[in-house]
């Protein structure tokens, strides 16, 4: 019981437990959860696309668009339109932090969509804009 | 070498209630929490701009912030509200519950050499943007010496 590969896997359990309650995730987590709920929300779900992803990111659904504030190449330093205060980049490829804090990635789509769409996106929307953004320079 | 004791002593005097650190002044009230929220879209306005009453209304209305929504989970929201008001001004006039600090009678008076084109000036925009002329607005560095009024 006290060999050293049992107490390794013992600390590898233990270590991807404690990542997984504290949050911590991949894009590719948030797109399956994204899908499930969008699943859930229509049964006819066909998938994501990149390309509308992309789309809904440069669209200008109200006075502003996504790329409004993260500019049309989510890859490129962002610029808050209102107050003009830099904005890391949007892109995983870009910025590995991005979409790793399921907290995080809850409230900005809360705040940014009620802010740009007047409205809570859908899973569907988050799910393409996160597929385009994934792979974005990459 | 009296003029020497008497440096030392001004110096002993002057740094000695300082809450800044060397390398160049910090935040004189900081939190963690209030720094990463609050400082995420514009630069973390210090608590000391506002009395605890403006405050209060602010973190009632993060859902209406200036136009956006800026609301934050519950944790957050009663750690920075807590940590705002602890802060706030007490100075005469800081009881009003007025929401925008560039309204203020303290900020129009400390402006008041600010001519209208300078705000207008692209590099600057509005009165809110700090950081245009203020370069240690990030840390909380007012200094109106190191003032630096772009082109």
């Amino acid at each position: 019981m006290s060999s050293p590969r049992f107490l390794l896997a013992a600390i590898g359990l233990a270590a991807a437990t404690a990542a997984a309650t504290v949050g911590a995730a991949t894009p590719a987590d948030f797109i399956k959860g994204f899908e499930q709920s969008a699943r859930q929300a229509d049964p006819s779900f066909a998938g994501f696309s990149a390309a509308r992803g992309q789309q809904f990111f440069r669209t200008r659904h109200s006075d502003w668009a996504c790329a409004s504030c993260h500019t049309d190449d989510p890859s490129a330093q962002g610029k808050h339109v209102v107050t003009g205060r830099s904005i890391a980049p949007l892109a995983p490829a870009a910025n590995p932090e991005r979409f790793t804090d399921a907290a995080k990635v809850e409230k900005w789509f809360r705040r940014n969509c009620n802010d740009v769409v007047k409205r809570a996106c859908t899973p569907q929307e988050k799910g393409d804009v996160l597929t385009w953004l994934a792979g974005v320079g990459k | 070498m009296n003029t020497r004791i008497l440096a030392a002593l001004a110096v002993a005097i002057l740094a000695g209630g300082n809450a800044y650190a060397d390398e160049g002044r910090r935040f004189a009230a900081d939190d963690a929490t209030w720094r990463a929220e609050c400082g995420s879209c514009h630069i973390p306005y210090p608590p000391r701009l506002l009395g605890a009453a403006s405050w209060r209304g602010m973190m009632a209305g993060l859902d209406r912030h200036f136009g956006v929504d800026a609301s934050v989970d519950k944790a957050a929201a009663a750690r920075i509200g807590a940590f705002l008001e602890r802060n706030g001004s007490t100075r005469r006039g800081a009881d009003s519950a007025a929401l925008r600090i560039t309204d203020t009678r303290w900020f129009i008076h400390e402006h008041d050499e600010v001519s209208a084109a300078t705000w207008k000036k692209p590099a600057v925009k509005s009165p809110a943007n700090c950081a245009a002329c203020h370069g240690g607005a990030e840390r909380g560095d007012f200094d109106e010496h190191a003032v630096r009024i772009p082109k």
